[in-house]
């Protein structure tokens, strides 16, 4: 649709080292993530009485060492990434269309309907979240997908505000009022003109979601309402982590690098992406 | 802002004048670096504003005339690299450290920009913002200071000075924004007045008042004034000079009754002629350039004018320099006819 | 003019602005009043500074903001049209906007933004789409090479054209050109104001043709409008206007022209202290002629009472003093 705008955004972003730095992090930490546990002999929910808390080591098989069950490291933080980072896009996701839907139809329609659409999003804002998760799972049981839906009905709180304000100064272009002389009506406005030029602020604030899902589901398991075991997530190791922290540092230290890193490179990416679209930023000058 | 100096080529604009040259630019360039695209905003100028003229510098977008001020005072976007020569009374500002430049700015040398709304704090009284340079430069008390500027803003036609200095910009009327621009660049009496199209988002009957202003006040304190602009009907009562910019280069230079009554370069030409008048007759059809105003990025590689020249021919794949010719103007053209023969080259097309 | 069936007729039209701060204050009228009428085929132009209510003009005319009056358009009462009704009309009347670039989606480029009136008008032609926009564009001067160009990768004047071919697309009667060359290159405004003399003898279109450019408005008009504080004051063929004006405002609007001969003085320009004041003009004046305030030519009576409008030569004057 606007092949031009994308283009020059991926030149700006190939431009600086540290955001392309940050993407082959992360797609290392993904490939790593889809396929050492395919090919690693070791799987994350067997336990070994005899592997018991053998610390990281070259010999024996276990790179991270194993876990107090004697779980292998390497394939329960690789499966905690997988978890991490599912969660976090698809719960992004779901809360971008909410969100964007919510934000552009209350930004452009106005009047009252868009007080009553922000002031359930007021409303909403007010929920304490993690008493609202307990409920969902008290409800609909710990079910692992209950798990994405929960964050993303409370994320999409904040896309919503930001798209409405947006759509807010979207609404009052020069090109808007030309299409509405035109004749072009309330539905196809939006589709056609503002939601396309909301895309760039909406991938910005999608990328940059994302962390916060992860660190937010990272809590929940923490806490002991996001995956159950023996599924984990790096939140969930995270939790593991800190019981055995005297001991053995390295349950906690190499979960927490991993989330730490990721959670690093998305942001480099978000802001890098905020940049690139910016059209009046001049790369290589901040 | 990077400079690079290069020994300055001798080229000599003598013009039939003994007044001393206020401001000297030789080889000016300023070069933008965007998106792996280079940008050349201003190509080679020489230039020269002597002591109480007014020279005129007219150009399109991407003309590079906005681009030309605002290197004159050092406050080029940054990631501009700048190169040649900008003396102002003998010293070289290009390069100068900033310290220098602040203290030229706005005392010796002054500029009035061209949207009064933005170049004005809103936040900020009309008293505060007049006063705040010229404390600083004249060193003056904050009594004398407010004196001095209910002064100019009576000199600049403003009715009840003391009131309006505790006005906000909001609550003036376009025209009187741009005054107090114009108040404010004389607060404290530069002898350099840079004008960068102060007349643009005007009304025309207020355009008449503010141009009709700075015609009185240069008459009364002499100050030499550079005036930048598209508009070639508000230069023609103001300016002695004029130089004529096109893709960052001079293509033109000459007095004002010289390029109004037989311009020479094809491109002064065609503006001239492509002005709808109300003091001539209707043309049956209104002459035009055809073609678009080059991007800059991606200029032929002589005259930067020749796709839309009537008068192209293949020596113009050699870019031309700026000659001087022998009644004192400069012409930047491979062509040598008279102002008919290029009158009637655009009539042809 | 006899003869031709009157496309556009418009009587005692105002547009009133809410000010959002001053609810108490009553609202400012931008367009207070105003009545004529443009036959078709004919080019109107309207000119007046800014705050004259001559946007807001085209604005109430296609249905963007909310005015009260009678505009009668091809014999349909417009301001009371809605759904299909105002859509039928939204086909006959099109608009030229200002600002090139920011009147093109950016997101869209040229080939879709050009058929965008084909898609929401024909849409069970789209086979036909292509050739017809190509067909538009070569009428604009505008090559095939543009199709796929994004409004940003176009200069002024070549955004302008694509405007004008996305106005042109339905065939329209009326074109409002809300100061269409204003933002463009002073070398591509003569292009410009060729192609809409063009178009329009192509397409036998009616022009409204707003500007604050009196040169070009003569170029391209057989009749002026002059507005002054949302009232028009007023109204002539070319030839009378700029050969006999008779509203004081005219004249000045005239005299202040600048033109490009240095021999000629400028003659001075009315006093700046007439023309200060406050940036909220509209409200200001409360009875009798708006202009009063900066007229040379003010007395008594234009304090107390509005001038009407009457004939005065081969003018509409709205002025208590024209004709003397």
């Amino acid at each position: 649709m606007s092949g031009g705008l994308w283009q020059q955004c991926w030149r700006r972003l190939r431009a600086r080292p540290s955001t392309m730095i940050a993407t082959w992090i992360l797609a290392l930490v993904v490939a790593a993530a889809l396929l050492v546990p395919m090919f690693s002999p070791f799987d994350y929910a067997t336990p070994s009485w005899t592997q018991v808390f053998h610390a990281p080591a070259f010999a024996g098989g276990h790179l991270f060492g194993t876990d107090s069950l004697g779980r292998d490291l390497l394939v329960r933080v690789m499966w905690g990434c997988r978890i991490s980072l599912l969660v976090g896009i698809a719960a992004s996701l779901i809360s971008v269309v909410i969100g964007v839907s919510w934000g552009a139809v209350a930004g452009y329609v106005g009047g009252r309907v868009d007080s009553a659409m922000m002031r359930t999003v007021d409303v909403l804002y007010t929920l304490p979240f993690i008493p609202f998760v307990i409920v969902l799972e008290v409800l609909f049981g710990r079910h692992f997908l209950m798990v994405f839906i929960a964050i993303g009905a409370v994320s999409w709180l904040d896309i919503a505000r930001i798209v409405r304000g947006q759509t807010l100064s979207i609404r009052e272009q020069d090109y808007i009022e030309a299409a509405r002389a035109l004749g072009v009506g309330t539905r196809t406005m939006i589709w056609r003109h503002v939601l396309p030029n909301l895309s760039g602020l909406v991938a910005v604030y999608a990328t940059l979601t994302i962390p916060g899902i992860i660190l937010f589901e990272a809590l929940l398991s923490f806490l002991g309402l996001g995956v159950h075991a023996p599924l984990a997530s790096l939140g969930s190791l995270v939790a593991e982590g800190t019981n055995e922290m005297q001991a053995n540092p390295y349950l906690l230290i190499i979960p927490a690098a991993f989330l730490a890193t990721i959670i690093l490179c998305l942001n480099r990416l978000g802001d890098a992406l905020r940049d690139a679209l910016d059209p009046r930023h001049e790369p290589g000058h901040d | 802002m990077r400079c690079v100096t290069r020994s300055i080529p001798a080229t000599s604009l003598a013009m039939t004048d003994a007044r001393e040259p206020l401001l000297q630019l030789r080889s000016l360039g300023v070069t933008y670096h965007r998106d792996a695209r280079v940008l050349r905003a201003v190509d080679g100028v020489d230039l020269e504003l002597r002591e109480r003229e007014c020279l005129g510098v007219v150009g399109e977008s991407g003309s590079g005339k906005s681009q030309l001020l605002l290197a004159l005072l050092g406050l080029s976007a940054p990631g501009a690299q700048l190169r040649g020569s900008i003396r102002y009374r003998g010293e070289e500002l290009l390069g100068a450290p900033r310290a220098r430049l602040e203290a030229i700015r706005g005392r010796r040398i002054a500029i009035v920009f061209q949207d009064p709304l933005s170049a004005l704090n809103p936040f900020l009284t009309i008293g505060t913002q007049l006063t705040e340079a010229a404390r600083r430069a004249l060193q003056l008390g904050r009594r004398e200071a407010l004196a001095r500027a209910a002064e100019l803003l009576s000199t600049v036609q403003i009715d009840a000075p003391a009131q309006r200095l505790r006005c906000y910009p909001h609550e003036l009327s376009g025209g009187m924004r741009q005054r107090v621009l114009i108040a404010m660049a004389l607060m404290c009496e530069p002898e350099i007045l840079l004008l960068d199209e102060p007349t643009t988002a005007l009304d025309v009957t207020v355009q008449a008042q503010v141009l009709d202003l700075l015609r009185t006040l240069r008459e009364r304190s002499g100050v030499a004034t550079l005036f930048v602009t598209h508009d070639l009907g508000a230069l023609a009562s103001m300016a002695d000079r004029i130089a004529v910019m096109y893709a960052g280069r001079v293509v033109e230079l000459a007095s004002a009754t010289a390029l109004y009554g037989a311009p020479l370069h094809p491109y002064a030409a065609g503006l001239l002629r492509s002005l709808p008048r109300l003091d001539l007759p209707l043309p049956a059809r209104l002459p035009s350039i055809p073609g678009q105003p080059p991007d800059l990025a991606d200029l032929p590689a002589g005259c930067a004018f020749a796709p839309r020249c009537p008068l192209v021919h293949e020596r113009c794949t050699q870019r031309p320099e700026l000659r001087v010719l022998p009644d004192g103007r400069a012409l930047a053209c491979h062509f040598t006819g008279s102002t008919s023969a290029v009158d009637a080259a655009w009539t042809g097309t | 003019m006899s003869g031709t069936p009157i496309m556009l007729e418009v009587r005692d039209l105002r547009v009133q602005y809410r000010s959002r701060q001053a609810a108490s204050q009553p609202a400012a009228f931008a367009v207070d009043g105003v009545s004529f009428s443009i036959d078709a085929g004919e080019s109107v132009g309207l000119v007046g500074e800014s705050g004259s209510g001559k946007s807001s003009i085209a604005r109430s005319l296609l249905r963007l903001v909310p005015a009260t009056g009678s505009v009668r358009f091809e014999q349909r009462e417009l301001l009371s049209l809605r759904g299909s009704g105002l859509r039928a009309m939204r086909e006959r009347m099109q608009v030229v906007f200002q600002d090139p670039l920011g009147a093109l989606d950016p997101r869209m480029n040229v080939a879709e933004l050009v058929a965008e009136p084909l898609r929401e008008f024909r849409p069970a032609m789209r086979e036909q789409h292509a050739r017809q926009v190509l067909a538009m564009l070569a009428r604009v001067g505008l090559g095939s090479e543009v199709l796929a160009r994004f409004p940003h990768q176009l200069s002024g004047g070549q955004a302008q054209r694509v405007g004008l071919a996305r106005a042109l697309m339905l065939h329209p009667r009326l074109l409002i050109c809300d100061e269409p060359v204003a933002a463009l290159d002073v070398s591509i405004r003569s292009q410009i104001a060729n192609l809409l003399r063009d178009m329009r003898a192509e397409l036998g279109l009616a022009l409204l043709f707003i500007a604050h450019d009196l040169p070009t408005v003569r170029y391209l008009c057989d009749r002026i409008l002059v507005m002054f504080r949302g009232r028009l004051v007023e109204q002539a063929s070319r030839e009378a206007l700029f050969g006999a004006p008779q509203h004081p405002y005219t004249r000045a609007l005239l005299a202040a022209n600048p033109v490009p001969d240095p021999a000629r003085r400028p003659a001075s320009p009315v006093p700046a202290a007439a023309a200060g004041g406050s940036a909220m003009t509209a409200s200001a004046v409360k009875g009798g002629c708006p202009y009063r305030d900066r007229c040379p030519l003010a007395f008594a009576r234009c304090a107390e009472e509005a001038p009407v409008i009457r004939q005065v030569g081969a003018s509409l004057v709205s002025c208590h003093r024209a004709g003397e």
